[in-house]
C-alpha cells in the first residue's frame, strides 16, 4: 500500500517537472523575467534595510521619502526621519547595493576565467591586493580620497597578474595550483597589510583594522564614484558573458569555436580587478560574497553568464543590505563588522562547495 | 580536403619534423602513436590551438593561417580529450557554444542556431538528455554531447582528440560509429587521434603512423597496419592478421610471454 502511494507520488512529481520544464536553456524571456523578480526583491530589502535601525521608521515613510528624492514633491514626514534616512541610511544602503553587486559579479567572473566555482576575489588575495593598494594611498595620499579606489585597483590587477604567474604550470595553468598561488599571496599580502596597520598610530589603527575587516560605515562621499566604476566594471564583464560560458569549459576550445580568448582574458580580469578595487577602497575586505552569490544563483538560474552576472549583481547587493543591517542592529548600540556576518554565512557554504566539488 | 605540408614546431626540442599528410572529404583520417609523439600536437595546430614554425596545414586549398578566427570555427570542430565540467550547465546549453561563430557576440541565439543544435543532438542521440545538467552526465553521454557541440556549425572538418580514451568498448564502438557516419553523410573530414589500433583498422579509411614527430607511414591501413611498421612505430611484440569478420587488420598484443 504504502509502496502503491511512493510510486504515486513520485510519479506526480515526475510528471509535475515535465510540465514545469526543467529549462533547456536560457531564453530572453526567462533573463527578463528572472531579473525584474530580483530587482523587486532588491527594492523590498532595501526598504526593510532602511526602516531598520536604532530609530525605527515605518515603511510608508521609508516609501515616502524615496518617492520624494525620485520624483518630486515633499512627503509629509518629520525632518528627523527625513534626515535619518537621506543622510545616514540610504546612502548606507546604497553603497551596500554597490558594493555586494560588484563583489558578486568581480566572483562569478574569475569563476569563469578560471573555471572553478571556488574562485573568489578573497580567497585569490585579489581583495589582499586591493587592500594594500588601498592602505597605500591613505598613507601617501590622505588628501586625496578618490586615489584610494584607483590604488586598489591598480594593486588587484598587480596581484591578479602575480596569482597568475606563480599558478602557471609548465602545462598552462591548473586551476588548483592557481588557487593555491592566491592563497599564498593572500597570506604574504595580508601580513604586509597588517605590518603597515602595526605601524599605523593608535587612533588611526583601530579604524584601519575595523575597515579591513569589512565597514560600509564611512566614505558616503566616495559613493557616486564607486558606483560609476562598479556600472563600468558590470557592464564590461556583461558584454563578454557569452565568450565566459565558452571559456568555463576550456579556453583552447573556446578558441577553436572563435572566441578570441586573450582579448576576453585582458578584458575580464581588467574589470573584475576594477570591481574588486572599487569595493574594497570603500568597504574593506568583505569575504566570500564573490563566492556564495553567484554559486546560489547558478542553482536556481543555470550556468548561463549571461543570467549569472546581472543576476549575481542584484542578488548580491540585497544579500549585503540584508548582512549590513544585521551587523548594525544586532549587537546595538554598538555595530558589528559586516565581514564578520559575511564570513559566518560564506565559510559554511565555501566547505560544502569544496566537498561537492570534489 | 585536408592537406598538411612539411610542418614542423617544438617546444624546445622538436616535436614534428616535417609532417605531411592529406585527408579527403568525407574520409576518417586516424592518427596512430606511441605517447609523446607529436600527435596531439599536430592537431592544435590543425585546429589553430597552435601555430607551425614551418609548413602549411589548408583547407580546400585555403591557408588555415590566413582565415579569421571565427571563420576558422565554421570550417573546423574540435573535441578535446579532456574538459573542464564543473559548471551545470544543461546539454542543450553546452551544444549551443557550437554556434558561437555563427551568431553575435552579445544577445542569444537565433532559431536557426537552435535547430541546428537540436540537428546535431539527434545525430548524436544526445537530444533525449538536452535539458540534464552536464555535470550529471556519464562519460560516454559527455564525449557525444561535446561531439555534437563541435558538428554544431556543420564543419568540413572535424577533429577529435582520443575521443574513446575514456569509454568502455561499447561506447567506443558508438562513438568511432558515429564519428565514421558523420564523416560519410555529412562529408566531413574526420581526424582522430586514438591508441586503439584494432578500431581505427575498422574504421579508418587512411591511418597515419607518428613516431618522434615524424611520419613513419600513412595510407590504408589493409596497407600499412603490417607487423613491420606496427612493431618498429610502438616498440612491442604483435602479430597482425585479418578479422574474421570484416577482413580489416586485426592487431593482437604478444604479452607476458
Amino acid at each position: 500500500m504504502t509502496q502503491v502511494v511512493q510510486l504515486r507520488m513520485t510519479t506526480a512529481v515526475t510528471k509535475m517537472k515535465k510540465r514545469v520544464g526543467t529549462p533547456e536553456r536560457l531564453t530572453t524571456q526567462r533573463l527578463v523575467f528572472t531579473l525584474c523578480v530580483l530587482a523587486v526583491l532588491l527594492f523590498i530589502v532595501g526598504i526593510i534595510s532602511i526602516a531598520t535601525g536604532s530609530e525605527q521608521v515605518s515603511f510608508s515613510t521609508v516609501v515616502r521619502i524615496i518617492s520624494e528624492k525620485i520624483i518630486g514633491g515633499v512627503a509629509d514626514v518629520s525632518p528627523e526621519h527625513r534626515l535619518i534616512i537621506s543622510e545616514i541610511r540610504l546612502p548606507r544602503v546604497l553603497m551596500a547595493i554597490v558594493v555586494g553587486s560588484a563583489l558578486a559579479v568581480a566572483g562569478s567572473a574569475y569563476q569563469a576565467l578560471l573555471r572553478n566555482p571556488l574562485a573568489d576575489p578573497g580567497i585569490l588575495g585579489i581583495s589582499s591586493g586591493a587592500a594594500l593598494g588601498a592602505i597605500t594611498a591613505t598613507i601617501f595620499a590622505e588628501s586625496l580620497p578618490i586615489s584610494r579606489p584607483v590604488a586598489a585597483f591598480v594593486g588587484a590587477v598587480l596581484t591578479i597578474a602575480v596569482v597568475y604567474a606563480l599558478g602557471q604550470g609548465r602545462r598552462g595553468s591548473g586551476t588548483e595550483r592557481l588557487i593555491l598561488a592566491g592563497v599564498i599571496t593572500n597570506a604574504s599580502l595580508s601580513s604586509i597589510v597588517i605590518f603597515l596597520v602595526t605601524s599605523a598610530s593608535g587612533a588611526r589603527q583601530r579604524s584601519v583594522l575595523s575597515w579591513l575587516i569589512g565597514d560600509l560605515s564611512g566614505e558616503s562621499r566616495l559613493l557616486l564614484p564607486v558606483a560609476l566604476f562598479v556600472m563600468i566594471g558590470i557592464g564590461a564583464v556583461y558584454v563578454n558573458a557569452r565568450s565566459l560560458n565558452l571559456m568555463m569549459i576550456g579556453e583552447e576550445e573556446a578558441l577553436t569555436l572563435g572566441v578570441e580568448t586573450r582579448r576576453v582574458k585582458i578584458a575580464v580580469y581588467l574589470a573584475a580587478s576594477l570591481l574588486t578595487g572599487a569595493a574594497v577602497a570603500v568597504s574593506g575586505a568583505i569575504g566570500f560574497v564573490g563566492l556564495i552569490i553567484p554559486h546560489s544563483v547558478r542553482l536556481v538560474g543555470g550556468s548561463d553568464n549571461r543570467l549569472v552576472i546581472p543576476a549575481s549583481a542584484l542578488v548580491g547587493g540585497a544579500f549585503l543590505m540584508l548582512a549590513d543591517t544585521i551587523a548594525r542592529t544586532v549587537v546595538a548600540p554598538r555595530e558589528l563588522n559586516i565581514g564578520v556576518i559575511t564570513s559566518l554565512v560564506g565559510a559554511p557554504v565555501f566547505v560544502y562547495l569544496l566537498r561537492r566539488t570534489n | 580536403m585536408l592537406e598538411a605540408y612539411n610542418l614542423e614546431f617544438s617546444y624546445g626540442r622538436p616535436v614534428l619534423k616535417g609532417v605531411s599528410f592529406s585527408a579527403g572529404q568525407g574520409e576518417l583520417f586516424a592518427l596512430l602513436g606511441p605517447n609523446g609523439s607529436g600527435k596531439s600536437t599536430l592537431i592544435k595546430i590543425i585546429v589553430g590551438i597552435l601555430h607551425a614554425e614551418r609548413g602549411t596545414v589548408s583547407i580546400d586549398g585555403r591557408d588555415l593561417t590566413a582565415i579569421p578566427r571565427r571563420d576558422l570555427a565554421k570550417l573546423v570542430g574540435y573535441v578535446a580529450q579532456e574538459s573542464a565540467m564543473r559548471f551545470p550547465l544543461t546539454a542543450m546549453e553546452l551544444v549551443l557554444q557550437g554556434r558561437f561563430a555563427q551568431g553575435r557576440l552579445i544577445g542569444f541565439e537565433s532559431e536557426r542556431d537552435i535547430s541546428e543544435a537540436e540537428w546535431a543532438m539527434r545525430v548524436t542521440e544526445t537530444l533525449e538528455y538536452a535539458a540534464r545538467p552536464v555535470t550529471e552526465l556519464s562519460g560516454g553521454e559527455r564525449q557525444r554531447v561535446m561531439l555534437a557541440r563541435a558538428i554544431a556549425v556543420r564543419p568540413k572538418v572535424l577533429v577529435l582528440d582520443e575521443p574513446v580514451a575514456n569509454l568502455d568498448v561499447a561506447h567506443q564502438v558508438k562513438m568511432l560509429g558515429l564519428i565514421k557516419r558523420l564523416s560519410v553523410e555529412e562529408e566531413m573530414t574526420a581526424v582522430v587521434v586514438t591508441h586503439e589500433l584494432n578500431l581505427a583498422a575498422e574504421f579508418a579509411n587512411k591511418v597515419l603512423f607518428l613516431r618522434q614527430g615524424e611520419v613513419i607511414k600513412s595510407g590504408p591501413p589493409r596497407e600499412v597496419m603490417t607487423e613491420e611498421v606496427l612493431r618498429g612505430v610502438f616498440e612491442t611484440d604483435l602479430i597482425v592478421d585479418d578479422s574474421p569478420i570484416s577482413g580489416a587488420p586485426r592487431v593482437t598484443l604478444i604479452a607476458g610471454q
